[in-house]
């Protein structure tokens, strides 16, 4: 190796760490026998891979509404939380790219007593903004704020098992649950959960103090957000970037804009229809990721037709998933087999045998209900999904093909939530998903459950799910948990037609890691994960 | 004792606009009440629970009669107090005042800024149209201003931004490598003649003067272009019509030159129908700019509303209708005053 060649090898790896200029670095290249643009090249590949300190992102969110505020009684789409939970503050734990569980403000967690009670001890020395160390107490409050009778929070019913919650001593947090749940810090993950500091017992959000790799700096409601470096950050080394700005971009073809002319880094939720025009652009990238977002078709399984479980099975049959995967969301959704369960989740099984269209089977099964021909209402509007409206259309065409006659009715997109679903014998329905298995079946499946979409309830799935959650082996809960998807799948009232795909697109200034799959935007937490690769 | 004209008109429409403004707010209050679900639902959406909902109604007051909602909130506008937004909570007040200000700023501005290219634009475009009348220059500027009206002005706002990414990506789409490379690249040199106008006019409190006009370059660029046809084409109309009477034959034939007699003769009497006609375009860009700021991401008051009835945000939306009727009514106000002022006739009754 000459000593030029050498040379360079180093400075290969000193661009990482942002110690070399590219300008510095080609001359290198030269002088070690390579052509400029050779070099430049292996310049940008190198920067890229390697986390470095610096630069100012702009990140355009596909939400934001003027009500919104940094209250994590809300955070309802991804410019809150995004912003709000994922940069600026942190939960107990939080989940990675692999969609494991990782410790974030606790260090570590135990169960005992069957699951039931759970112990977390707070990282040591971690403060908040203004410099106040983070206690148990801190985490009671900040618990506590989702619970209990006038509590204003969305996130209340997934604490509704937590029976106390009590500080012992300064750094350790003891939850006592009604029922053993092995998953109980995947729940502490969710972005609702956010340490805030407990002043006179309470939490304190609205000062916005929290732990997180940033700081609040000026924040206009529905316009944009712009947060600077915590440089007490507890995590060594992050954050990379030293300013951020989320900047509100509902209009789909002025965020393409945006990002085309390079005035934001980053976009949420690419507009599907140009992606490929998008993608000719040298400078842009594109990821795509399997979310555990699923769009459903709940029929109320209390109701005639529904209530006779070969009806359900026909409709199951009567749908084309993959061409609705196709037309409707242009190819950018996996197809699912009516459980909703998506791969990237322990303990996912896809159950036998895959759903699809198939009008003999469609017939067979309502032959076997005792009907030659079904008629039946679907309730639809965009509110529920984009695209719902003409996936009902495409429903339609199929299920006339094997006798089931399909009404679409196109609801209100206003209140939605509130007129249609859970009131509509059949509707269509979105579910952003959850991190386990456990925690989705209880939320959207279980029959106790108030969001229940199909008031389905099975006696053995029940049963099972009590067990598999308090269950710490974990191949006795992987047998459990594949019995549920099949019967999900087998039984419920639920269709589940796609999983969808989290499709962002960035300048290819951005560097990052794996991306998390948990919710969009790098798991919520792209400010803390991601970096500039050149300034 | 008899009242100037100017002030008697002033007197009588400030009276007539306070019952329209009165009437507006009972108009957009019942309809937000009809409209299905509200603010708590709306805000906690798919989670919500019973409870939670409850609870949040509570606190914001919605689980009062409509009619004593309306009436505490007329009786505190009365006092000149917008109240506070829905989004509000204890220990964290939104104040409808301090959510509209901002907006209203930032919608003024566009205006005002609009206003100041379009107006003279459309003035100047006018008279020099009526001037040389039937000529091509007349027909260009008919033909191109009755273009730009007719498209909608997404579309308008859509093809500006278009043309600004056009600039880096052109020379590398396959239109670009079909034409001959003369025309390519004179389209390319053209392209890049046009200064790189942020397509992104999202600006903020701490955005500084001149930062603010560069980023409302392309929302003004679009307004001006769908309001300049009205404003030129009533110049142009109300001009041509003086310059049929008696008295601009006088003047010609007394030897003035034409632009004088334009300026000089017919303009001061074909002003009333200008002025209603530019005040109606000016009212425009104040209450009817909501689809340009949604395209260019301007935060004005026209999204704030939109935004508002979306999340039942009552009061929030209550206020911009407030805002854009007293608009109407004091642009309308100041068209007639000035329509007054400028005919003697109206100015001096016998």
């Amino acid at each position: 190796m000459s000593e030029s060649e050498y040379k360079f090898r180093v400075a290969q790896s000193l661009i990482g760490r942002g110690k070399v200029s590219r300008r510095d670095f080609i001359h290198l290249g030269l002088a070690a026998g390579l052509t400029v643009a050779a070099s430049d090249q292996i310049f940008v590949t190198v920067a890229r891979a390697q986390p470095q300190q610096g630069g100012f992102a702009k990140l355009g969110m596909a939400h934001g509404a003027t009500t919104d505020s940094i209250d994590p009684a809300g955070y309802p789409d991804t410019f809150t939380q995004t912003a709000f939970s994922g940069a600026m503050s942190n939960g107990l734990t939080e989940v990675d790219a692999k969609g494991g569980i990782q410790p974030d403000l606790a260090e570590s967690f135990e169960s005992s007593n069957g699951a039931k009670t759970w112990v977390f001890k707070l990282r040591k020395g971690v403060t908040f903004h203004n410099g106040k160390k983070v206690t148990a107490e801190d985490v009671v409050s900040s618990m506590r704020y989702h619970m209990g009778v006038d509590t204003k929070s969305a996130a209340k019913s997934l604490l509704e098992s937590v029976s106390d919650i009590k500080a012992d001593g300064p750094e350790t947090v003891v939850f006592t649950l009604n029922s053993g749940n092995a998953d109980f810090p995947y729940i502490m993950s969710d972005y609702h959960f956010v340490i805030m500091p407990s002043v006179d017992g309470k939490a304190d959000w609205a000062s916005g103090t929290r732990t997180g790799a940033f700081v609040l700096e000026n924040f206009q409601p529905g316009v944009s957000a712009k947060l600077k470096r915590n440089p007490n950050y507890f995590k060594n080394g992050k954050p990379y970037l030293d300013e951020v700005e989320f900047i509100a971009i509902t209009d789909l073809a002025a965020r393409m804009a945006a990002l085309s002319t390079g005035e934001v880094d980053y976009i949420g939720r690419a507009d599907l229809k140009t992606l490929g025009m998008l993608k000719r652009n040298p400078k842009i990238e594109i990821i795509e990721v399997t979310g555990y977002g699923h769009y459903t078709l709940p029929m109320n399984v209390t109701i005639a037709p529904f209530d006779n479980p070969d009806v359900r099975m026909a409709m199951k049959w009567a749908i084309d998933r993959q061409e609705i995967a196709d037309k409707i969301f242009l190819g950018h959704a996996t197809v699912a087999n009516d459980s909703p369960i998506a791969p990237a989740i322990k303990f996912y099984k896809n159950p036998e045998p895959q759903h699809r269209f198939d009008p003999e089977k469609a017939r067979h099964y309502l032959k076997k209900a005792g009907m030659e021909k079904l008629k039946v209402d679907l309730s639809v509007a965009d509110a529920a999904f984009a695209g719902a409206v003409d996936a009902g259309a495409l429903i339609r065409e199929t299920a006339a093909q094997c006798g089931i006659d399909v009404n679409v009715v196109r609801e209100a997109e206003d209140a939605y939530w509130d007129n249609v679903w859970l009131k509509k014998p059949w509707c269509a329905s979105y579910w952003s998903g959850r991190a386990t298995a456990d925690w989705m079946f209880t939320q959207a499946f279980a029959a106790e459950s108030s969001w229940n979409e199909s008031f389905w309830k099975n006696p053995r799935f029940n049963e099972l799910l009590v067990q598999a959650r308090a269950e710490t082996d974990e191949a006795k809960r992987a047998a459990m948990y594949g019995e549920m998807q099949q019967l999900a799948h087998d039984d419920s009232g639920s269709i589940v037609l796609v999983f969808n795909n989290f499709v962002s697109a960035q300048s290819k200034k951005l560097g990052h890691g794996d991306v998390a799959p948990n919710w969009e935007n790098d798991g919520l937490k792209m400010a803390e994960r991601w970096w500039m690769a050149e300034a | 004792m008899r009242l100037n004209p100017v002030a008697k008109t002033v007197l009588q429409r400030l009276g007539l606009g306070l019952i329209t403004l009165f009437v507006v707010s009972i108009i957009i209050f019942s309809a937000i009440a009809m409209l299905p679900g509200d603010f708590a639902k709306a805000t906690l959406g798919q989670s919500a629970t019973p409870e939670t909902v409850a609870a949040l109604q509570h606190e914001i007051g919605l689980d009062r009669p409509p009619v004593e909602r309306y009436f505490s909130w007329i009786g505190k506008m009365a006092k000149g107090d917008f109240g506070s937004s829905f989004a509000s909570r204890t220990g964290y007040r939104r104040t409808v005042a301090e959510i509209i200000a901002p907006r209203l700023y930032n919608t003024m501005f566009l205006a005002v800024m609009t206003a100041l290219i379009a107006v003279p634009l459309a003035l100047g475009l006018g008279i020099v149209a009526a001037l040389y009348r039937n000529s091509w220059f007349d027909r260009v500027v008919n033909t191109v201003t009755l273009t730009t009206i007719s498209f909608p002005e997404f579309f308008v706002a859509y093809m500006l931004a278009f043309l600004i990414i056009s600039r880096d990506t052109f020379a590398g789409t396959e239109f670009a490598q079909s034409l001959p490379v003369w025309l390519a690249i004179s389209i390319n040199w053209t392209l890049n003649v046009v200064p790189k106008f942020p397509t992104l006019a999202n600006i903020n409190d701490q955005t500084p003067f001149w930062d603010h006009v560069w980023r409302a370059a392309l929302p003004s660029a679009t307004l001006t272009l769908v309001i300049v046809a009205h404003m030129m084409r009533m110049t142009r109309a109300a001009i041509l019509n003086m310059l049929s009477s008696p008295y601009i034959d006088m003047a010609r034939l007394k030897g003035m030159r034409p632009m004088v007699v334009v300026l000089r003769h017919a303009l001061p009497n074909a002003w009333a129908p200008i002025v209603t006609v530019v005040a109606f375009n000016l009212a425009y860009l104040i209450v009817g700019v909501v689809v340009v700021e949604v395209v260019f991401v301007y935060p004005g008051v026209g999204q704030l509303m939109v935004d508002a009835v979306r999340s039942r945000d009552v009061p929030v939306v209550q206020a911009c209708a407030l805002v854009f009727a007293a608009t109407y009514v004091l642009l309308n106000l100041i068209a007639d005053i000035i329509s007054i002022a400028t005919n003697p006739r109206l100015l001096h009754p016998r």
